[in-house]
């Protein structure tokens, strides 16, 4: 079945000032989606609210067949407790949690399948490593051996390739590659213009809500850019309720 | 003269058995309760609901004089109220699971005070705050081990959210909704062992012997089974020789385990092959790679 994302005039946000206004649109199944704007135009939140860890203030994001566990989300900065004496196997094991669930073994199946999510990230070898010994850029091929585990249907990325070296992000964006080529719908936040025009088929460009969706040639233009920039950042706190709905670049 | 010292009395005295039987059971459930406290940076979370048991345990001795049953039932129930208060707070709001469990844990306290000094009597109190686990009954020691069993079955079956909880929380929550209930269900679980240790360590000292093996075990272990592992052990070790610490001496038994841990953990501190202090001193020449 057909996994698409459709946006309703979702408003994400936090204590009723929206990050992400009136967005109207949808991600058709497989679609190879870069998301750029400015920092703070609302890339995580609107990410947060597509794998439902935040809700929207209101309008609605209809995943239609899709359950929560088919989107296989990878944080921006992921909270995760390096200092916890956790094993990278291990580690990237919990990427099985739907097919082991709660209880459920790990098998000789599942060791070998672990075995090649970590052989494809170049982590072979690090199997019984502690994870607070890792480098970042091992941290990130490791989170991205958990999302290839997950084998979900929907994939979203936030700043995947920050602050890692060039092979690093060679390496993962082949792996970007592969699940777009396998079907799967891949989201990714992203700010190296270059990267989103020489490998991104379709751009979401925000700032606070859509500047400019479609084929990205059309979205990356000098003119929506310098829109995207003039956003305000900052909320407004004697900001009136929000009754115009279709007004997008009023943000807060 | 040392099996005078180590056996003898386990072997001529009924309650020293006793005393060791609890002491074993007390081990297997709390000690890895401790080691996940630590994990989660929850230390002093254990301490904090060994305060918020306190007015239940009170309430229960008041009403039904020195019943292990009514303070027992009076321990859960105040605890599990202060305990599922504070996480659900905590997860709801923006208040901290520390700053919501201790506005918690003062009320409750409070309270349990107030209701005190409304009775007026607090002659055996003493009684409840350190314990006395030489004078254990069977039907106190089953209910010790009976709690114990189910610590490790529930633990058992929280296990891996748990740890997935600990690691990777934002991970957990887009896989599974089961973070919240594990957490709190864990919740659950230190104050049934807290309540578990109040007849033996009494209840301010209870929280003991959870956190000092789990501190020990830091120093032994880089994985969680290993840490575990050698948390029930060094749990065990120290309640039976602060058991013929106390027979010998006349310090209490409860304070006599504890201190007996405190020393095993200044020794892992100094000696412990993880970043132990002596281990740091003497690091031995880098490797090649």
């Amino acid at each position: 079945m057909a996994a698409r994302l459709q946006f309703r005039d979702v408003t994400l946000g936090y204590d009723r000032h929206p990050a992400v206004h009136h967005l109207n649109g949808e991600v058709a199944p497989g679609a190879l989606l870069a998301v750029v704007g400015p920092n703070g135009a609302g890339k995580s939140t609107l990410f947060r609210g597509i794998v439902g860890i935040l809700k929207p203030l209101s309008g609605k994001i209809v995943a239609g067949d899709l359950d929560f566990r088919d989107i296989a989300y990878l944080p921006q900065t992921a909270e995760i407790d390096r200092s916890f004496p956790i094993s990278v196997f291990d580690f990237v094991g919990t990427g099985l949690w739907r097919q082991t669930g709660f209880f459920g073994g790990i098998g000789k199946e599942a060791r070998k399948r672990i075995a090649l999510a970590l052989a494809s990230v170049g982590l072979s070898g690090f199997e019984s490593r502690t994870i607070g010994t890792l480098s970042g850029g091992q941290m990130q091929r490791m989170l991205f051996a958990r999302v290839l585990l997950q084998d979900a249907r929907v994939v979203v990325l936030d700043e995947p390739f920050n602050a890692v070296d060039a092979k690093t992000s060679a390496d993962l964006l082949a792996l970007v590659k592969r699940w777009h080529a396998e079907q799967r719908t891949v989201l990714a936040a992203l700010h190296d213009m270059e990267l989103v025009r020489a490998n991104f088929p379709e751009t979401l460009l925000m700032a606070r809500g859509e500047v400019a969706w479609g084929a990205t040639a059309e979205v990356l233009t000098v003119e929506n850019l310098a829109q995207a920039r003039r956003m305000c950042e900052a909320f407004d706190d004697s900001a009136a309720a929000c009754v115009v709905e279709d007004s997008p670049s009023q943000a807060a | 003269m040392i099996y005078d010292t180590l056996i003898a009395p386990f072997v001529e005295y009924e309650f020293m058995r006793r005393a060791l039987a609890a002491v074993i059971a007390l081990a297997l459930g709390g000690a890895p309760i401790g080691v996940f406290l630590m994990l989660r940076r929850m230390s002093l979370v254990g301490d904090a609901m060994a305060h918020a048991i306190l007015p239940g345990a009170a309430t229960g001795f008041l009403l039904s004089g020195l019943n292990l049953f009514a303070m027992t039932a009076g321990g859960l129930i105040a605890g599990f109220a202060v305990a599922i208060l504070a996480g659900v707070v905590a997860r709801t709001t923006d208040l901290k699971e520390d700053a919501s469990l201790a506005t918690f844990y003062l009320a409750s306290l409070a309270l349990g005070v107030t209701i005190v000094s409304m009775r007026g009597t607090n002659i055996d109190l003493l009684h409840v705050l350190f314990g006395n686990i030489l004078a254990m009954d069977d039907p106190t020691l089953l209910v010790v081990a009976f709690n114990a069993t189910i610590t490790l079955i529930v633990l058992a079956v929280i296990y891996r959210p748990l740890v997935v909880e600990s690691v990777d929380p934002v991970f957990l929550r887009t896989v599974s909704r089961a973070g919240t209930p594990a957490h709190l269900v864990f919740l659950a679980l230190v104050v049934v062992n807290l309540v578990n240790g109040f007849q033996a360590l009494g209840t301010l000292l209870a929280v003991g012997l959870m956190i000092l093996p789990a501190g020990i075990a830091r120093f032994w272990s880089r994985d969680i089974t290993g840490m575990i592992c050698i948390a029930v052990v060094s749990a065990i070790m120290a309640g039976y020789a602060g058991l013929v610490l106390s027979f010998q001496t006349r310090i209490p038994s409860g304070p006599a385990i504890i201190l007996v841990a405190a020393a095993l953990y200044i020794g892992s501190i100094l000696f412990g092959n993880v970043r132990g202090l002596v281990r740091q001193m003497f690091p031995g020449r880098h490797l090649e790679a």
